[in-house]
């Protein structure tokens, strides 16, 4: 197959990037190439675990999902997705250069990559810090109610955001800051290549407060985005503590009974807006643990697909792509499609149920 | 038959340069890249959880001598058995045949100078560290671990015992696993010699990559499930918690689609070893070998349609449960194709009673036994009978111990000259390998015995007329323990004190037994001559190197006519 | 596609036409998704969805991650993931549906209390 070349590796010539186990550039290259591709199928299983899950409720709990889904926005799902399209189409032009050995272009491209994974985070910062503030939270813990907490830090009182969202921020602001000294400071101490490095890192880091800064105007037009014009409607109060019985009985068939006994008092009904808490199918919080596994997992990789690049845009910075040794970038290009691939399928599987 | 390399010791024969002197110090070991050194590393460590975890189940066995033992107290007697499952199953039986001997051979079978990603296979054998350091942890940190291997949900959501450690470790061991599989899948793809075909490549070679197939495709699974369990436990996300209307049995069928096709990494591995010394201690070429290849790949692929079998008394529906015994079935006909071909090579072969071949002889039989007394659990109505009993633990013991364990036993007899360059006392391996086969078959019959008497596993207690079952079994543990020391005592004691040996004393002629013993730290000084794995007709006795070389580095002169027509 | 002024035999850069061509297409595909969402009747709404995801994916992996050009294995084994996953969902999802009253009859636990406003 790919050692096709007779050569025996002694007497070949090996280049500066080859490494001392392979017989030439094109046996290493596809042996990445081949490694890279089995990892992704262990992505696509180890997600497949997530899809299964998916799957099983809402093919046994329609009615979970019909109510549930109203509390994502598709419009901040649909802005994220747009981002991740345009990440890959950077990504595969920066693919493209390295093949051609531009590596500026490699770092250029690159450096959107990151920015737009950065953005992505930033725009599910907000939406996750929004639902923790309404307790929408995974089974267990889903509390939901429509007042929103009170932010209780001297920065979420001044600029009336969540207190999640400062906590979920330190760390991209940490590393802004930080990227941003060590940027003037190797600029300074002509170390000029790591000074663009960091340079970039900080404006990756940016690019996560771009995406929180622009989801969170649009949550505040949108007046929390939730519910609001196009709630389904309620099917069964959720079951509490003293109903306990009714639900042995087997109430999920005739979804009305427990529904008369209840007066929406327990939670404090002062919705604006929104869904009333007290209006819920049993076991909503079902769909917001799926939730959080899916689009956490995908976020982690995000996270690891920005680390990865960094790694990349490093090397582009010292110049080490060739038309015969790109690999690198491909096989971290590819990955980026894969995470690309994956949020193509959780979108619609959870922002747009009908 | 025009070749310039001369048939010198440092090629052929015993290197004193090899691999273990090529570099020095612990470093040297700690950061090596060399497929052979991480081998030996891979080695030492699933040796100790060997012992370790063995030495749990020797305390078991001790705390089962009489009915109403209060030698444990039922918590701990859950712990331990726990705990023997665990590490034998994540931190033994999964990398030892292929991480361990597949990491010290794969490369060399294929001529080639190390894996695909050799940074990653060190960081296979780290993860492996760490993994089975957690897993350990939960142990020494006293939390304990009492959900069975399987971590069961709801149990294993609701124990107070050290879960989150415990599965922790099993996910990192996992992607110590999924990291072997993909370097051996991609450097059995790209990496072979030049001619090396796949119908040129050793047996053990096609079972390493059905083995790498499954660790591909199932591990993944088992990362997944055990990133919700801990979930569950940390946050109770409520996915496998009936509380919250999540599906409790959804974790079963989960854990299953991973670990059932596990059960196929244990074996496969072991039944390429197993063919690699049945062909060579008989001299023989392999009888029927694109079966035994292609059987591999079937019983890796059918091992993901059978997962259900483990479902069968946990309210599975009746339909999947039929389809599910149906196919398990199916696993039987590769199964079998594989032993045929076995015995078919014995076959009017010069058979040569080495230790190895005693461990091959073990092996076809006690996987014989294992394998058709998985038939009865495969079987709907005598599964009802026979489930969660002591049948089962014997069943699984039989081929994972009396199939996996022995080959691996049998493999480091075969392989150890190879990697050491120096051989062992064969007639006290064969007492080792006797005594293993002993005391294996009398711990494990009674256990068919009193399980299909009724005998329920995982018990602390029992009642009393199963009690001389019991004793029989525990004197067989120790038995097997003691086999087991002495097997690994001659091993060690070879590899510093025995006999220096050439390349090649076995006449193998797979591409591995092409370098000196021990290898070189590029595994050849040479380029090696492409040759078929099972033609021993094409190594020819060396006087000068007291080892077998392959005909075309021979002196001409020297070199027999060919008795065997070539094969191509 | 490619434009082959490469100097191994290995590298296929892909023009950037093609790449931007994909990506308006993905765009499209997405605000066609987004805006049809709910506007079908039921069972279709799902299907279109998933149609119009599995045409996106198709397309990343066309010419995005170079499939197209890509070898014959490296796309067989990409591919035997969606099956074995498919594999998975499919035979867990015939079974599950079963037992599902046993766990509806399942006693709850009681909701968790909203947090205080004050202290999230």
């Amino acid at each position: 197959m790919a050692t096709a070349d007779p050569q025996v590796h002694d007497e070949h010539e090996h280049g500066e990037f080859i490494a001392h186990h392979f017989d030439n550039a094109e046996q290493q290259y596809d042996s990445g190439k081949l490694g890279i591709w089995v990892f992704l199928v262990t992505e696509v299983l180890f997600f497949s675990g997530l899809f299964v899950a998916y799957t099983l409720y809402r093919s046994h709990h329609p009615e979970i999902f019909d109510q549930a889904h109203v509390f994502l926005d598709k419009w901040l799902g649909g802005l994220n997705t747009v981002v991740l399209l345009f990440s890959s189409l950077t990504m595969a032009l920066g693919v493209r250069y390295a093949q051609l050995g531009k590596n500026k272009l490699v770092a250029f491209f690159v450096l959107i990559t990151m920015v737009c994974a950065a953005v992505f985070i930033g725009v599910k910062a907000i939406e996750y810090s929004h639902k923790w503030d309404q307790g929408i939270l995974v089974s267990s813990a889903f509390n939901y109610t429509t007042v929103h907490a009170v932010p209780a830090t001297a920065i979420g009182k001044a600029l009336h955001i969540s207190d999640y969202l400062v906590y979920l921020s330190a760390i991209p602001a940490i590393l802004l800051v930080g990227f941003l000294i060590a940027a003037v400071g190797f600029t300074v101490g002509g170390k000029k290549i790591l000074g663009i490095f960091c340079g970039c890192m900080a404006i990756t880091a940016g690019g996560y407060f771009l995406g929180v800064v622009g989801a969170q105007v649009y949550m505040n037009v949108t007046d929390g985005g939730v519910g609001g014009s196009h709630a389904s409607q309620p099917i069964l109060l959720y079951a509490q503590e003293d109903h306990a019985a009714d639900d042995q009985a087997g109430a999920v068939d005739d979804h009305g009974d427990a529904n008369e006994e209840h007066s929406a008092d327990d939670h404090g009904s002062q919705a604006s807006h929104g869904p009333d808490p007290t209006k819920f199918v049993r076991d909503i919080g079902i769909f917001f643990s799926i939730y959080y596994c899916m689009t956490g997992l995908h976020a982690f990789h995000i996270i690891g697909g920005i680390i990865a690049l960094a790694w990349i845009l490093w090397r582009s910075l010292l110049g080490q792509w060739r038309s015969d040794y790109f690999g690198p970038v491909d096989y971290v290009g590819l990955y980026w499609h894969l995470v690309d691939l994956i949020w193509i399928f959780l979108f619609p599987m959870l922002y747009l149920i009908d | 038959m025009g070749t310039t390399i001369k048939a010198t010791p440092e090629i052929f024969g015993h290197a004193e340069n090899n691999f273990f002197n090529a570099s020095s110090g612990w470093k040297s070991w700690a950061f090596t890249l060399d497929h052979k050194r991480i081998g030996i590393m891979y080695l030492i460590g699933v040796t100790t959880a060997l012992f370790l975890a063995g030495v749990f189940a020797l305390v078991l066995r001790s705390h089962l001598w009489i009915a109403n033992s209060e030698m444990l107290t039922p918590a701990m007697y859950n712990q331990m058995f726990t705990l023997h499952g665990a590490v034998m199953v994540f931190a033994f039986i999964i990398p030892s045949i292929p991480a361990a001997l597949g990491n010290m051979v794969l490369p060399m079978m294929l001529g080639a100078k190390d894996v695909a990603f050799p940074r990653l296979n060190l960081m296979s054998f780290y993860l492996w560290v760490i993994g089975t350091g957690c897993l350990l942890y939960a142990i020494l940190a006293g939390y304990g671990l009492d959900t069975g291997w399987t971590f069961y949900t709801p149990y294993s959501i609701e124990t107070e015992s050290g879960v989150i450690y415990a599965t922790a470790g099993a996910f990192v061991l996992g992607f110590s696993s999924i990291f072997t599989g993909i370097n051996f899948l991609v450097t059995v793809n790209t990496m072979r010699l030049p001619g090396q075909g796949w119908f040129k490549l050793p047996l053990f070679i096609w079972s390493l990559y059905a083995t790498a197939i499954i660790q591909i495709l199932a591990t993944p699974v088992l990362g997944i499930t055990l990133l919700l369990l801990i979930s569950e436990r940390l946050m109770s996300i409520g996915i496998f918690d009936p509380r919250y209307g999540g599906d409790p049995v959804l974790f079963q069928h989960f854990f299953w689609f991973y670990s059932h096709p596990a059960v196929y990494i244990m074996i496969l591995p072991a039944m390429g070893v197993i063919s690699e010394l049945i062909a060579v201690y008989s001299q023989k070429r392999i009888f029927g070998y694109s079966f035994i290849a292609f059987s591999s790949v079937a019983i890796a692929l059918l091992g993901f349609l059978v997962w259900g079998h483990h479902l069968f008394t946990s309210g599975q529906s009746l339909v999947v449960t039929l389809i599910f015994s149906a196919i398990t079935f199916s696993v039987a006909i590769p199964s079998a194709v594989k032993v045929f071909n076995w015995l078919a090579t014995m076959y009017k072969g010069s058979i040569l009673l080495a230790t190895p071949m005693c461990y091959a002889l073990s092996f076809i039989f006690l996987f014989g036994i294992g394998g058709l007394t998985g038939l009865f659990l495969g079987a709907l109505s005598t599964d009802i009978h026979l489930h969660d009993t002591y049948f089962v633990v014997a069943h699984f013991h039989f081929v994972m111990v009396g199939g996996t364990l022995t080959a691996l036993l049998g493999g480091l007899f075969h392989w150890w000259p190879k990697m050491f360059g120096r051989m062992y006392n064969d007639m006290l391996g064969r007492v080792g390998c006797f005594l293993v086969f002993t005391g294996f078959n009398l711990t494990f019959f009674p256990q068919f015995v009193m399980g299909s008497r009724g005998m329920p596993r995982r018990y602390a207690t029992y009642d009393p007329e199963y009690q001389i079952f019991h004793q029989w079994s525990t004197i067989g543990a120790f038995l097997l323990g003691i086999g087991i020391l002495l097997a690994f005592a001659v091993l060690v004691y070879a590899a510093f004190k025995g006999p220096k040996v050439g390349g090649n004393p076995f006449k193998a002629a797979s591409l591995e037994w092409q370098s000196s013993s021990p290898p070189d730290f590029h595994n050849f000084l040479h380029k090696p001559v492409m040759t078929d794995p099972y033609d021993f007709d094409a190594m020819v006795y060396d006087e000068d190197l007291d080892t077998y070389i392959h005909r075309e580095f021979a002196d001409p002169a020297k070199v027999p006519p060919r008795v065997e027509p070539i094969h191509h | 596609m490619a434009d082959h002024h490469d100097h191994t035999s290995f590298a296929h850069p892909v023009s950037v036409k093609l790449l931007v061509t994909v990506f308006v297409a993905l765009i499209l595909l997405t605000i066609l998704t987004v805006v049809s969402a709910g506007q079908l009747p039921r069972p279709f709404g799902l299907w279109v969805a998933m149609g119009i995801a599995t045409v996106k994916a198709a397309l990343v992996m066309l010419f995005f991650m170079h499939m197209f050009w890509d070898k014959p294995f490296n796309i067989m084994a990409f591919m035997s993931s969606l099956l074995f996953a498919s594999l998975f969902i499919s035979m867990t999802l015939m079974d599950t549906g079963h037992y599902q009253d046993t766990i509806d009859q399942f006693p709850r636990e009681p909701v968790a209390q909203p947090a205080a406003p004050a202290q999230p």
